[in-house]
């Protein structure tokens, strides 16, 4: 098991993790020792994948089904970590949609859909999940943001104006709980090879210098980092794990 | 849940306070927030206690007009009864 530090007793929530990037999160903060809530909206069996491996690793995890946007839904899987686990100490933001297209072309529908799942419920679950983190004097809490919330890319005005709108939260709250020891930050992840990225088309690689998509993997690396008490002096920040898209 | 008697609230609520930074002796009924340098941060957590003790819920726009310890006190005692 890896250094658990002064760490208090607690658990970790990543919303979003039966894939992609979000179970590549949840595996490595289960790997550090890390209790870890598995959110999902509609991958029952990929979540339960994922509770296995890390059953199989000698962690712990829950598997946790409901849509982020669903209030109740998302105030009863932290009851059940709490009581399983302990506090969320560790809250990663992860869950997102995409509905892409022009902005002449996207409904209303399309837009609220991204907002409120990208960045409304991930509010949610940061008012929800602070006060306790502020009681233990410790917390880690890691929005997944994207490239596009820092640089244009046509097509994505709800998404980027929903990654926007996390990096700007993420500063906000990281400067209102920074004296308890709760950091808050934002990773910004540029072409990551995940099953949300796969209809994209090839020219988006001409934009990255580092010439080739990321890894899930690369992404969960950054967002351990941000969870660790190493990272305890870093807050407000956004980190971008995109090849170089972004400079 | 305790009981939401008037001693206990104040020592309650005069216990959470001075954790926040001032000595107890300080932290009287007429002391204003302000003077124990208790800011919106500390309200919020003051808040959680009072709501996980007594399970009186203080809103935003209930702590906004507290000004001295006395006032958060009355507040809760009557919130509880």
């Amino acid at each position: 098991m890896a250094e658990t530090g002064s760490r208090p007793p607690g658990c970790a929530l990543v919303t979003g993790a039966s894939r992609g990037i979000g179970a590549a999160i949840a595996r490595g903060l289960a790997a550090d020792g890390w209790a870890v809530g598995i959110g999902y909206n509609s991958g029952v069996d990929a979540a339960r994948s994922v509770v296995a491996e890390i059953e199989a690793a000698g962690g712990r995890a829950l598997a946790l089904g409901g849509d982020v946007v669903d209030r109740e839904r998302i105030d009863a899987h932290f009851t059940l970590l709490e009581e399983a686990f302990g506090p969320v100490l560790v809250l990663v933001n992860n869950a997102g949609v995409r509905a892409d297209g022009l902005a002449p072309q996207i409904c209303d529908g399309d837009w609220d859909l991204v907002l409120d799942t990208n960045l409304t419920a991930a509010f949610r679950t940061t008012r929800r999940a602070v006060r306790p983190m502020l009681k233990a004097r410790f917390g880690r809490i890691v929005n997944i943001a994207s490239v596009v919330g820092l640089r244009a890319n046509p097509g994505q005005s709800n998404y980027a104006a929903s990654k926007a709108g996390l990096i700007a939260m993420t500063k906000t709250v990281a400067a209102e709980v920074a004296r308890r020891g709760v950091t808050v930050n934002a990773v910004a992840p540029g072409l990551i090879e995940t099953d949300m990225t796969a209809d994209l088309d090839g020219d988006l690689l001409a934009h990255v210098p580092a010439k080739r998509a990321g890894t899930p993997e690369e992404v969960a690396a950054c967002v351990r980092f941000l969870a660790s008490d190493a990272a305890s002096y870093v807050t407000g920040s956004v980190l971008s794990v995109d090849g170089g898209m972004a400079a | 849940m305790a009981t939401a008697t008037p001693e206990a609230v104040e020592a309650r609520i005069v216990e959470a306070l001075a954790s926040f930074g001032p000595d107890i002796e300080q932290v009287t009924r007429e002391a204003t927030f302000e003077e124990l340098d208790i800011d919106s941060l500390d309200l919020v957590e003051l808040a959680q206690i009072v709501e996980d003790d007594y399970g009186v819920e203080l809103k935003g726009d209930d702590m906004k007009n507290l000004k001295t310890v006395g006032d958060a006190i009355e507040l809760v005692v009557a919130r509880a009864s």
